[in-house]
């Protein structure tokens, strides 16, 4: 092999010289740095990023031991600290918020995984989710049904918003992305903004512009329990509950079921899925129905969370799930729940426990800035994102 | 879409294609029920196109059969394959998409007169129903309804029927006379200016919307003006192009002077409202000259791109206004514009530097994070010593140009300001783009790996691209902050960044020209964010108006409506490839091939 190269060379360099022109006389000159300048700042950035983590937490232990001691005086002076039953409090909110981050995400993912690209539009299926659960809740609660069977009714609203969610995935998907498979890869990218776009006003001009409430949710719901140690509101259980088993179906749908293995197939290699018999286009769609559905169930949640909805409720979720996902591995399902479910707690724990201890006045204003730094981390760190991407050979470039 | 002939030519099969008919009715039947429920016939309905004739509400839902009709019948007429035989079916085929559409409607009619839907959809109102009965009983409304449907779609069959020229006649005078009427308040504003009062006076009625014998004017201007001035336009042009180069770009820049001297005395010849919207118009212009070189030449997706015009405006706030919180230096504005420059140039690279060698999709989304951690910065407590937190910065000078002020009360020099500076983004973006940095921009945004194996230095010329429309955008945001003179963070939404990629998209990506008639158009007519265009009434619509537009311009026509030529080569490389192998332009790969 070596012989064969430099010979290969030889001539090279011949031809190059019989041609007149003077290649190897450049590569005599001082080498060009690889490093670029940007790469130095990048690690500058990394290395502040993780500095000011590390700090910001050395104070927050610091403060815990004592508001008093030298450390968390030096930081800031007002450190008061945090009792245990506000930790677990904070967890147990950012937990229930990454789980239906975590079921958004799902639907970023598997498209991603699939059609490599970012359904941005996805934030807003989260969106109509919520407002026909609003819509199905507020008919239910007139009808006096809402007190009386509330498990009916919340089984009654998941599923009718998972069918107003799936179809909304679906023609979106039929109408604005199938034309563009193929085409260059910020065209669909593009193109899901404007969906986005078309379905936060579409929710304007037919429902009216203002925020829109749920009915209020049954006494004996809302009330505090204990469980193993943390106080848990019923909403939150519930909210937890219903992800786990979205979450479990979604799973067996994936691993057991040959839908499931036809995915996974057409997410490895498109041609080579229709070469063994799969129907590409028809796999595409259930993902997105899948996907969707995923989101109706989200919707339901966030109304169960927080019990008032708007057009704009699917965009902070939306770019929220995405950097779960992205934080999680794009591609990867489990990755995506965990990734829904650090980013939550993050989200609710990061404000007091980073930036309270470093001196930052109003921190719960700076809740959504935290959630974008954590993306923009976690892309700068890790960019397959902490458990491994999974994405074919194409959409890898 | 591609073909997928054998080789032969095909004659399309003769009789309907019913399928197509049945799916282009559904989709105008839904489409005007969708229209109908949005509330755009009751909102509009004040706005007259034609006086006792026709409202913009009304027109909301005829455009529908006509526009679907012509679609249904038409067909692009790929290379290899024959045309269709023109026959009186299209006509049958529009009149049943007309019908079809007009059906949508009807049955929306049934179900509004039956059942009360309201408490979720806001616009399920008898208004809407009198509105579309036609302020008489439902059945006739019905009954018009399926007639003027119909009536509307055999017309559209009937433009791929009858001859080119009558089509395109057609098309013309319709045309003119919408944009006559849209164009009111610009138009009456500057014939004003010259003490033309009368001519507006006969052709407008007072409270808006062309009389009938202003609309009959204006259709036989459209059709004598063309034949008036024939072809001479092409003549002169294809003189001009036969020129010697130096003879050319001399008649170039004469045009180009007498045009720039036009628009600089065009403010005082217009009333303040038209200056107003022309100078909103100018803003978005220049933050949309500024995107242009980021997504349209070096081909990177910045959703945050609101962040510069917001650092811009924050900046100058900062530095000149006397309520600024924190450090009140009171700079003069040129002075702080220089600060202005350099430190979004700053922003621009340290945003930049981190995102730039990402994945295209990804550093979409990193970008719009940056944008909204960037506003949220400015509202929060934490730097509210600073910025102002939700209070804002307020009490902003303005410019003081020695002779005058330029501030938001007197709009022709705001409008006069942004000219100027729209100029110089003008020239710097079009001598970048005509230079090496331009083409390492052109040839990344082809294919990064073959550039940088070209040996251009990617990561550097795609900051590069950065810092310049930052920059762009920071002369918006300090000419903003001057003329609105105070500055909120609810300024500075996501919403901007969305609207100023709608209107790169739409004029047309990495051409100067085309951003600036998309600017025209879209913030001209439908309005900004928060500025009324034109059509004041689609306030309500114009976001849901401007989603839809991106999502069709992608499908339809990526490369905008004034398109760049090599851009939108690249965008339609695979058609263009098949075109030339079908017209046996390439030699296929066939011949090196062993037999």
């Amino acid at each position: 092999m070596s012989v064969d190269d430099v010979g290969e060379l030889d001539t090279a360099s011949q031809a190059a010289s019989t041609f007149g022109t003077n290649v190897t006389t450049t590569y005599d000159a001082k080498p060009t740095s690889r490093v670029l300048w940007v790469d130095r700042f990048l690690t500058f950035i990394r290395f502040v990023f993780i500095l000011v983590i590390s700090v910001g937490l050395l104070a927050f232990i610091a403060q815990q031991i004592n508001p008093q001691n030298p450390f968390a005086q030096w930081i800031n002076p007002d450190a008061t600290g945090l009792t245990a039953a506000q930790f677990k409090g904070l967890l147990v909110t950012g937990l229930a918020q990454g789980a239906m981050y975590g079921l958004i995400a799902l639907g970023y993912s598997m498209v991603y995984g699939v059609l490599g690209f970012i359904n941005f539009a996805h934030g807003e299926v989260f969106m109509v989710g919520a407002m026909s659960g609003m819509i199905t809740s507020n008919k239910l609660a007139d009808a006096g049904l809402w007190e009386d069977a509330f498990l009916f009714c919340l089984l009654f609203i998941v599923v009718s918003s998972i069918v107003l969610s799936t179809a909304t995935a679906v023609i979106m998907e039929r109408i604005a992305y199938r034309p563009l498979r193929g085409a260059p890869r910020l065209i669909p990218l593009i193109t899901s903004i404007g969906v986005s776009f078309f379905l936060q006003n579409v929710s304007v001009v037919l429902l009216g512009p203002g925020a829109k409430s749920y009915p209020a949710l049954p006494s004996w719901l809302s009330q505090k329990r204990s469980l193993i140690g943390f106080q848990i509101e019923g909403t939150k259980l519930v909210v937890l509950l219903t992800a786990a088993v979205s979450m479990a179906g979604l799973w067996y749908l994936v691993e057991r079921t040959k839908t499931g293995k036809a995915m996974r197939a057409v997410a490895e290699d498109k041609e080579i899925a229709a070469l063994m018999g799969i129907d590409v286009n028809r796999i595409i769609v259930t993902t997105f129905a899948v996907g969707g559905a995923m989101a109706g169930v989200a919707g339901i949640l966030w109304g169960i969370l927080f019990r008032s909805v708007i057009h704009t409720t699917g965009f902070l979720p939306g770019i929220k799930a995405f950097s779960a996902a992205v934080v999680g591995g794009i591609g990867n399902l489990g990755g995506a729940m965990a990734g829904g479910l650090s980013l939550g707690a993050a989200e609710a724990t990061a404000p007091l426990m980073l930036l309270e201890p470093l001196g930052v006045d109003g921190v719960s204003q700076l809740r959504d800035a935290v959630a974008f730094a954590v993306l923009i981390f976690v892309l700068l760190v890790r960019p397959s994102g902490l458990f491994g991407e999974r994405l074919s050979e194409d959409e890898r470039a | 879409m591609t073909a997928t002939s054998n080789g032969t030519p095909t004659l399309e099969a003769p009789g309907l294609d019913w399928r197509r008919q049945i799916r282009f009715s559904l989709i105008g039947a839904l489409s005007s029920a969708f229209i109908a429920l949005a509330g755009m016939p009751v909102g509009l309905d004040r706005r007259n196109i034609i006086q006792p004739l026709l409202s913009m509400g009304y027109l909301s839902l005829l455009w529908v059969p006509f526009v679907l009709a012509s679609l249904a019948g038409s067909q692009v007429v790929l290379e290899g394959m024959t045309e269709r035989v023109r026959s009186s079916k299209d006509l049958v085929a529009g009149a049943l998409v007309g019908l079809g559409s007009a059906l949508g409607l009807v049955a929306l009619m049934i179900l509004v007169k039956n059942f009360n839907i309201r408490d979720p959809l806001v616009n399920w109102s008898p208004q809407l129903l009198d509105l579309l009965s036609f302020n008489r009983s439902a059945g006739l409304g019905m009954v018009f309804w399926i007639v003027l449907g119909t009536t509307l779609g055999l017309m559209g069959g009937a433009m791929h029927v009858v001859p080119t020229a009558v089509r395109s006649k057609t098309l013309t005078v319709l045309l003119s006379v919408l944009a006559v009427s849209v164009l009111e308040t610009f138009i009456t504003d500057l014939l004003k200016g010259f003490q033309l009062e009368i001519f507006t006076d006969f052709i407008y009625y007072k409270r808006g919307g062309l009389e009938i014998v202003g609309a009959l004017l204006v259709a036989a201007l459209a059709i004598v003006i063309p034949l008036l001035v024939g072809d001479r336009i092409t003549v002169v042009r294809t003189r001009v192009r036969e020129m010697p180069a130096d003879e050319r770009s001399r008649v170039n820049l004469i045009l180009l002077l007498v045009g720039s001297a036009l628009l600089l005395v065009l403010p005082f010849f217009l009333g303040k409202i038209t200056n107003e919207l022309l100078a909103n118009v100018g803003l978005f212009v220049l933050l949309a000259l500024g995107l242009n070189i980021v997504v349209g030449l070096a081909g990177i997706l910045d959703l945050g791109y609101v962040a510069f015009f917001a650092v811009g405006g924050y900046t100058t706030a900062v530095l000149t206004s006397p309520n600024s919180p924190g450090f009140s230096p009171q700079l003069p504005w040129p002075v702080a514009l220089i600060v202005v420059v350099v430190l979004t140039g700053l922003v621009g690279l340290f945003i930049g530097a981190p995102v730039i060698r990402m994945r295209g999709d990804y550093l979409a989304i990193v970008t719009l994070g940056f944008g909204e951690i960037i506003r949220l910065l400015f509202l929060s407590d934490w730097l509210s010593g600073w910025f102002g937190g939700a209070q804002g910065i307020t009490n902003i000078p303005g410019v003081d140009v020695g002779f005058a002020t330029v501030n938001g009360i007197d709009p022709r020099s705001v409008f006069l300001l942004v000219l100027v500076f729209s100029a110089i983004a003008i020239y710097i973006s079009w001598r970048l783009e005509h230079s090496r940095i331009g083409r390492a921009w052109m040839a990344i945004r082809e294919d990064e790996d073959v550039a940088e194996a070209m040996g251009v230095n990617t990561t550097n010329t795609k900051l590069m691209a950065f810092v310049v429309g930052a920059v762009l955008a920071s002369f918006s945001g300090a000419i903003f902050s001057a003329k609105v003179g105070s500055i909120f963070p609810t300024s500075f939404l996501m919403l901007i960044s969305i609207i100023i990629l709608v209107v790169v998209i739409v004029g047309g990506m990495g051409n100067i020209v085309g951003v600036i008639v998309g600017a025209l158009v879209l913030i001209g007519i439908l309005g900004g964010p928060k500025q009324p265009g034109l059509l004041q009434e689609f306030s309500e619509f114009k976001l849901l108006i401007y989603g839809a537009l991106l999502v069709w311009m992608m499908l339809k026509r990526p490369e905008g409506l004034v398109p760049n030529v090599r851009r939108s080569r690249e965008l339609h490389q695979e058609e263009f490839l098949q075109d030339a192998w079908l017209k046996g332009e390439i030699d296929t790969d066939d011949e090196e091939n062993p037999s």
